[in-house]
C-alpha cells in the first residue's frame, strides 16, 4: 500500500432521488465510508455534464463517480440511460488521456441501498487511494 | 454580491459529536459573501428558526446556509422560515453534515474538516442563487377517459360523481368493452351483463359524462391541466339523437351476412346494427364497407322503416375540439392471434376455439342462445379440452407470443371447466397447466372447487399438438406427473390465448407523450408507489393497458385514478417546482438536441426575430420550455451542444462552484 | 453434483449451446414428441436430467437413439430451450466414449473419395475427433 501525504479527493454526485438518499441511509445506518467522498446532489445522474468531471480533475480531485437510480428506476423515466451512455463515451476519452479507468465511475444506488452506497464509497476510495495523486489533468494555475 | 448567513446547527450530539461546529461556523465565517455565521443546538427547532429570521431581518441577509441534517429532511422547513422572513425560500442551501459526515466518520479533525469543506460548497452555490418563483398553469375542469370498458366505465363515474365533467371516447359504437361479452365472472360467478349493464346505463344517465361512441382520439396538445384534444367523430349514418334505438331497421336490412364482431365471427349480423340489447347508446350503426347504400346507392331500406327519420346516409365524419385538464388511457386489451399457433389446428377446425370465443358460446346472448353447442356441427361437446398459457410465457416465440403472464387465464379456465360441469355433468373436462397461478381473494379456493367438486381433470403438462380427424380433434399431451404422453380425442379444444394491448395503445402513447414497455403496456409513474400515474404529468392508467389484470383488479385501478384526477381538477392552479430549464435564447441554435432527449416532451420550437449587431432583424429558431411540464430533470442541459439550456436551481455555473469548492 | 457430473454437464452444454435453466418445466417437448412411447427417457427428461448432473443414465439409455431428430420439441417449445440439441450433445458424448472410432487428422486424407462429399468427411471428423 502506498502512503500519500495528500489524502485522495473524490467527488460524488449523487441523483436526488435514490443515491442521495442512498447516501442518507448510510448515515442513518452509521455505515462508515473514508471522509475523502464529497458529496454534490444533483436532480438526476443525467444533470451531470461531462464538463463538472473535467473541472473536478482540473482542480485536482483524484476519483469522480457518478450514482443513479438502477436502470429502469429512474425517477425521470429515462435520465439514467443517457448519463450511462455520456459516461460510457467521456471515461473512454478520460483513458485515452491518461485518466485510469478506475478513477471514474458510474454506480446504480437505490434509496434503499444504504450498503451498497458505504461499500461502494470504501471500494472506490480504496482503490483512488492506491493509484495515488492525480496529476495528470491538473491545472496548475488552478492553485494559489 | 450576496450577504449570507450560515447557520450551524449541533442536531445536540449527533452533529457535535464529531464535528467541531465552533470551528465550522468560524471557517465559513471569512468565505466570500458570508456576513453572518452561528451555531446552535437544535436549528429545526422554533429558538432555531426564530434565530434564522432574525438574523435574516438584522443583516438583511439575502442567502442562507444551514449547515444540518440531510435536505431531504428539513429543506422544506428551512424554507418555510425563510420566506416567513421575507426572503425568497430558493435561496436557502443546505450542506448535509449530518447523515454524509457526522454520522459515517469517526474522528472529530476529519468530521469537522469535511464539514468546512461542504459548508464551503454550499455557500459557493448560494452565492449564484437567484430567487425563483413556481410557475402558476389554470386547470380546465374537465376530464377525458380514454376507452369505455369497464376500467374506463368506473373511472368515469368516479371523476362524474366528484361533480367534474368527463367525457368517454370509444371506438366501438357501444360502450362496456370486454366484460359486456363475458358469459360469468371469477370468482362467484355472478353475471358479467347483470353487473356491467346497470353501470352503462348510469354512465348514459349521469349529466357529467358525454359518450363518444365510434370516436377516435386524433391528436393531442397541451399539458397537464390543459390538453387539447381533437376528438374524430366517425359517421355512423345515424342521427344519434333521434334513433330511438327501436331496431327496426337492423331486422329489415337485406344485407345479412356480415361477421358479427360482437360474437367474435361467430354469428353474422345485418349491414347496419345494434351490437347487442344492452348497448350504451343504443342506437344504430351503419357498417359503410357491408351497406348496399353506402357502396353503390341501391338500397335504402333503413330509411324507409326508420320511423323517426334518423337515417343520414350523408353524415361525414365529425371532429370535435375540447380542453381537459386530465386524461385517463383505458385502452384495455385483446387476445392475440392464435394464426400463427399451427399446432393447435386453430385456422384448420371451427372446433378450436379461444377462451373469449367459449364466453360467447356459454353467453346466453351468445350466438348459441346459452347451449354449448360446438361450432362445426352445433352438436353437443362431450369431452372438452382446455389448454392454458397459449402464447403466454412464451420467451422463444416473440412474433408468436409473448413473455409475460397474461395473469387471468387460470382463473377464467377454471371458471370455463366448472360452468361446463354444473350445466352438463355427461361432459369430461381436461385442462392442461404448466402451473395454476391463483393469488387473489377466494381464487385458489375456487380453483380447488373446480377439481374437488366439479371434476375436472388437471394434467400437469402442456399439449404439443392437435390435429383434426372426421368429428373429433386428436389432442396429443403430456402429462408430466404420470410421465407419459397422453391421448385425448376431444370435440371441442378451448385455447387461453395470450393477452395484448389494444393496438391503438401505441400510437396514443406518442400523442400522449406518455412512455410504454416493450410489450406496449403504458408505464406506471412509479411500480410501487404511483401505480395509476403515468411518468407523463396529468396522464393517469386504468385497467388492462398497464398490464394484464382480472375485473376486481381493473375496478381498484380505475377508482384509484379517478381519485388521482380528482384531486389534480379540485386544485384552481397547478403550482409547478421553479427548478426547471430554461433556455438561453441568444444562444441557442435551435437545433433540437434538447427535445430529443427531453422525457416529457416540455421543449418546443418558435420562430422569435432577434436585433442583429447590425440593426437588423432576424427570424431565428429557439427552444422553449414548457414550465407546466418540465420536471427538472436536467437532461437536456448536458445534450445542449451550445450551452444554451441551464436548469434553474441546479445551474452549470453553481454545480461548478460546489466542485471548485470542494477541490480547492 | 460430483464433480465429474458437473464437468459431463458443462461439455454438454458447450456443445450443445442449450441452456437447460431456461426449461419452465412445460413439457410441451414431451407433448409433442412423436417418437415418445419408443423412449425410455423423454426430451423433457433430457433437459432435467442435466440440468441436475444426472448423466450417466442418459449415455446409457437407447433413446438416444429413438429420437428422430425431427426438431418437432426446439419448434413448439415456448422457453427456446431446444431439447433436441440437447439430445444430439448427448449421443455425441456417447459415441465419442465409445473408443477405437476415433479419427484423427491423419486419418483424413486416406478417406478422401471424389465421390464422397467434403462435407462428410468433415462432419465425420468433427464427431469423432476425440
Amino acid at each position: 500500500m502506498q502512503v500519500n501525504e495528500k489524502k485522495p479527493l473524490i467527488v460524488a454526485f449523487c441523483c436526488n432521488w435514490c443515491s442521495y438518499a442512498g447516501a442518507d441511509l448510510a448515515g442513518n445506518n452509521r455505515l462508515a465510508y473514508p471522509a475523502d467522498v464529497k458529496i454534490i446532489r444533483v436532480p438526476c445522474s443525467c444533470r451531470v455534464n461531462p464538463m463538472f468531471i473535467l473541472r473536478a480533475f482540473q482542480r485536482g480531485a483524484d476519483g469522480v463517480i457518478i450514482c443513479g437510480c438502477h436502470p429502469g428506476d429512474c425517477h425521470y423515466t429515462s435520465g439514467n440511460y443517457f448519463t450511462r451512455r455520456r459516461m460510457a463515451m467521456l471515461f473512454s476519452m478520460l483513458d485515452y488521456l491518461g485518466i485510469e479507468k478506475e478513477r471514474t465511475r458510474v454506480e446504480w444506488v437505490s434509496a434503499a441501498e444504504g450498503a451498497k452506497f458505504a461499500a461502494t464509497m470504501n471500494d472506490f476510495a480504496e482503490k483512488v487511494a492506491a493509484l495515488g495523486e492525480n496529476k495528470r489533468l491538473e491545472d496548475l494555475r488552478c492553485k494559489k | 454580491m450576496q450577504r449570507i448567513g450560515v447557520f450551524v446547527c449541533w442536531c445536540g450530539s449527533n452533529i457535535a459529536g464529531t464535528v467541531d461546529v465552533q470551528a465550522v461556523s468560524d471557517a465559513l465565517k471569512n468565505e466570500p459573501g458570508v456576513v453572518f455565521s452561528t451555531n446552535y443546538q437544535y436549528m429545526c427547532s422554533q429558538a432555531g428558526q426564530n434565530m434564522i429570521k432574525d438574523a435574516i431581518k438584522e443583516y438583511r441577509l439575502t442567502g442562507i446556509v444551514v449547515c444540518s441534517c440531510s435536505p431531504r429532511m428539513h429543506e422544506a422547513t428551512f424554507r418555510k422560515t425563510a420566506q416567513a422572513a421575507g426572503l425568497n425560500p430558493y435561496m436557502v442551501e443546505i450542506a448535509n453534515i449530518r447523515e454524509q459526515c457526522s454520522w459515517v466518520h469517526k474522528d472529530i479533525p476529519t468530521g469537522t474538516e469535511k464539514a468546512i469543506i461542504l459548508g464551503k460548497a454550499a455557500v459557493a452555490k448560494v452565492n449564484l442563487n437567484a430567487p425563483l418563483t413556481p410557475g402558476e398553469s389554470p386547470v380546465t375542469k374537465r376530464a377525458l377517459v380514454i376507452g369505455g370498458g369497464i376500467a374506463g366505465i368506473q373511472t368515469a363515474l368516479d371523476i362524474a360523481d366528484a361533480g367534474f365533467p368527463v367525457d368517454i371516447v370509444e371506438t366501438k359504437p357501444t360502450i362496456g368493452g370486454k366484460m359486456a361479452q363475458l358469459d360469468k365472472t371469477f370468482p362467484t360467478l355472478d353475471c358479467a351483463a347483470c353487473i356491467l349493464t346497470p353501470k352503462m346505463v348510469d354512465v348514459a344517465q349521469n349529466d357529467k359524462i358525454r359518450i363518444f361512441s365510434y370516436s377516435e382520439v386524433q391528436e393531442v396538445k397541451g399539458f397537464v391541466g390543459n390538453f387539447d384534444v381533437k376528438i374524430k367523430k366517425k359517421a355512423r349514418y345515424v342521427n344519434e339523437d333521434i334513433c330511438t334505438g327501436c331496431g327496426a331497421c337492423t331486422e329489415k336490412c337485406p344485407q345479412k351476412n356480415v361477421p358479427n364482431e360482437f360474437n367474435l365471427g361467430m354469428d353474422n349480423r345485418r349491414a347496419i346494427y345494434i351490437p347487442f340489447a344492452q348497448a350504451v347508446p343504443k342506437v344504430a350503426t351503419i357498417d359503410p364497407n357491408a351497406c348496399n347504400m353506402l357502396k353503390n346507392g341501391k338500397c335504402g331500406v333503413c330509411a324507409k322503416v326508420c320511423a323517426a327519420g334518423a337515417i343520414d346516409y350523408k353524415q361525414q365524419d365529425q371532429i370535435i375540439e375540447e380542453k381537459y385538464g386530465a386524461i385517463v388511457v383505458a385502452t384495455g386489451f385483446n387476445p392475440i392471434s392464435m394464426e400463427k399457433f399451427d399446432e393447435f389446428a386453430y385456422s384448420q377446425s371451427k372446433d378450436v376455439i379461444t377462451s373469449l370465443e367459449f364466453e360467447r358460446l356459454t353467453n346466453a346472448a351468445g350466438p348459441t342462445a346459452g347451449k354449448l353447442l360446438r361450432p362445426s356441427d352445433l352438436e353437443h361437446p362431450h369431452t372438452i379440452v382446455f389448454v392454458q398459457c397459449v402464447g403466454s410465457r412464451c420467451a422463444a416465440c416473440a412474433e408468436k407470443g409473448k413473455e409475460y403472464c397474461s395473469k387471468i387465464c387460470c382463473m377464467y379456465t377454471a371458471k370455463h371447466a366448472m360452468l361446463v360441469r354444473d350445466k352438463y355433468p355427461d361432459t369430461e373436462v381436461y385442462v392442461f397447466y404448466i402451473d395454476v397461478r391463483t393469488p387473489g381473494k377466494n381464487f385458489d379456493e375456487f380453483y380447488r372447487r373446480a377439481v374437488e367438486e366439479y371434476g375436472v381433470h388437471y394434467i400437469k403438462g402442456m399439449v404439443g399438438k392437435v390435429t383434426p380427424e372426421g368429428k373429433k380433434l386428436k389432442v396429443q399431451g403430456s402429462d408430466l406427473i404420470m410421465d407419459e404422453q397422453v391421448h385425448i380425442d376431444a370435440d371441442l379444444v378451448v385455447l387461453a390465448a395470450a393477452i395484448e394491448p389494444d393496438k391503438s395503445a401505441r400510437p396514443l402513447a406518442t400523442m400522449l407523450t406518455a412512455s410504454m414497455d416493450t410489450n406496449d403496456f403504458f408505464t406506471e409513474a412509479h411500480p410501487k408507489l404511483r401505480p395509476v400515474e403515468s411518468p407523463t404529468a396529468g396522464v393517469f392508467l386504468s385497467g388492462a393497458c398497464q398490464g394484464p389484470k382480472d375485473i376486481p383488479e381493473t375496478v381498484s385501478q380505475a377508482g384509484a385514478a379517478a381519485s388521482k384526477v380528482i384531486g389534480l381538477l379540485a386544485k384552481d392552479k397547478l403550482t409547478g417546482n421553479p427548478c426547471i430549464a430554461s433556455p438561453n435564447e441568444l444562444m441557442c441554435n435551435g437545433c433540437s438536441s434538447c427535445e430529443r432527449v427531453c422525457p416529457y416532451g416540455a421543449i418546443t420550437y418558435v420562430d422569435k426575430e432577434f436585433r442583429m449587431p447590425d440593426r437588423t432583424t432576424a427570424i431565428r429558431r429557439v427552444a422553449q420550455v414548457n414550465p407546466a411540464v418540465c420536471q427538472g430533470c436536467g437532461a437536456c442541459t448536458v445534450a445542449c451542444p451550445s450551452g444554451a439550456m441551464d436548469l434553474r436551481g441546479f445551474a452549470s455555473a453553481q454545480i461548478i462552484a460546489e466542485v471548485d469548492a470542494i477541490c480547492k | 453434483m460430483s464433480q465429474q457430473n458437473n464437468n459431463l454437464k458443462e461439455e454438454l452444454i458447450r456443445i450443445s449451446g442449450v441452456n437447460p435453466k431456461k426449461c419452465m418445466r412445460c413439457g410441451k417437448c414431451s407433448a409433442t414428441c412423436p417418437a415418445y412411447e419408443e423412449m425410455e427417457y423423454h426430451p423433457h427428461e433430457f433437459v432435467v436430467m442435466v440440468e441436475n448432473g444426472n448423466i450417466e443414465p442418459l449415455l446409457n439409455t437407447e433413446s438416444l437413439y429413438r429420437c428422430l431428430t425431427c426438431f418437432a420439441c426446439v419448434e413448439r417449445c415456448p422457453r427456446g430451450v431446444e431439447p433436441a440439441k440437447l439430445v444430439e450433445a448427448v449421443r455425441l458424448v456417447a459415441t465419442r466414449r465409445q473408443g477405437a472410432n476415433h479419427m484423427k487428422a491423419d486419418d483424413v486424407p486416406a478417406k478422401l473419395d471424389e465421390d464422397l462429399p467434403q462435407q462428410a468427411i468433415v462432419s465425420a471428423f468433427r464427431k469423432y475427433t476425440k
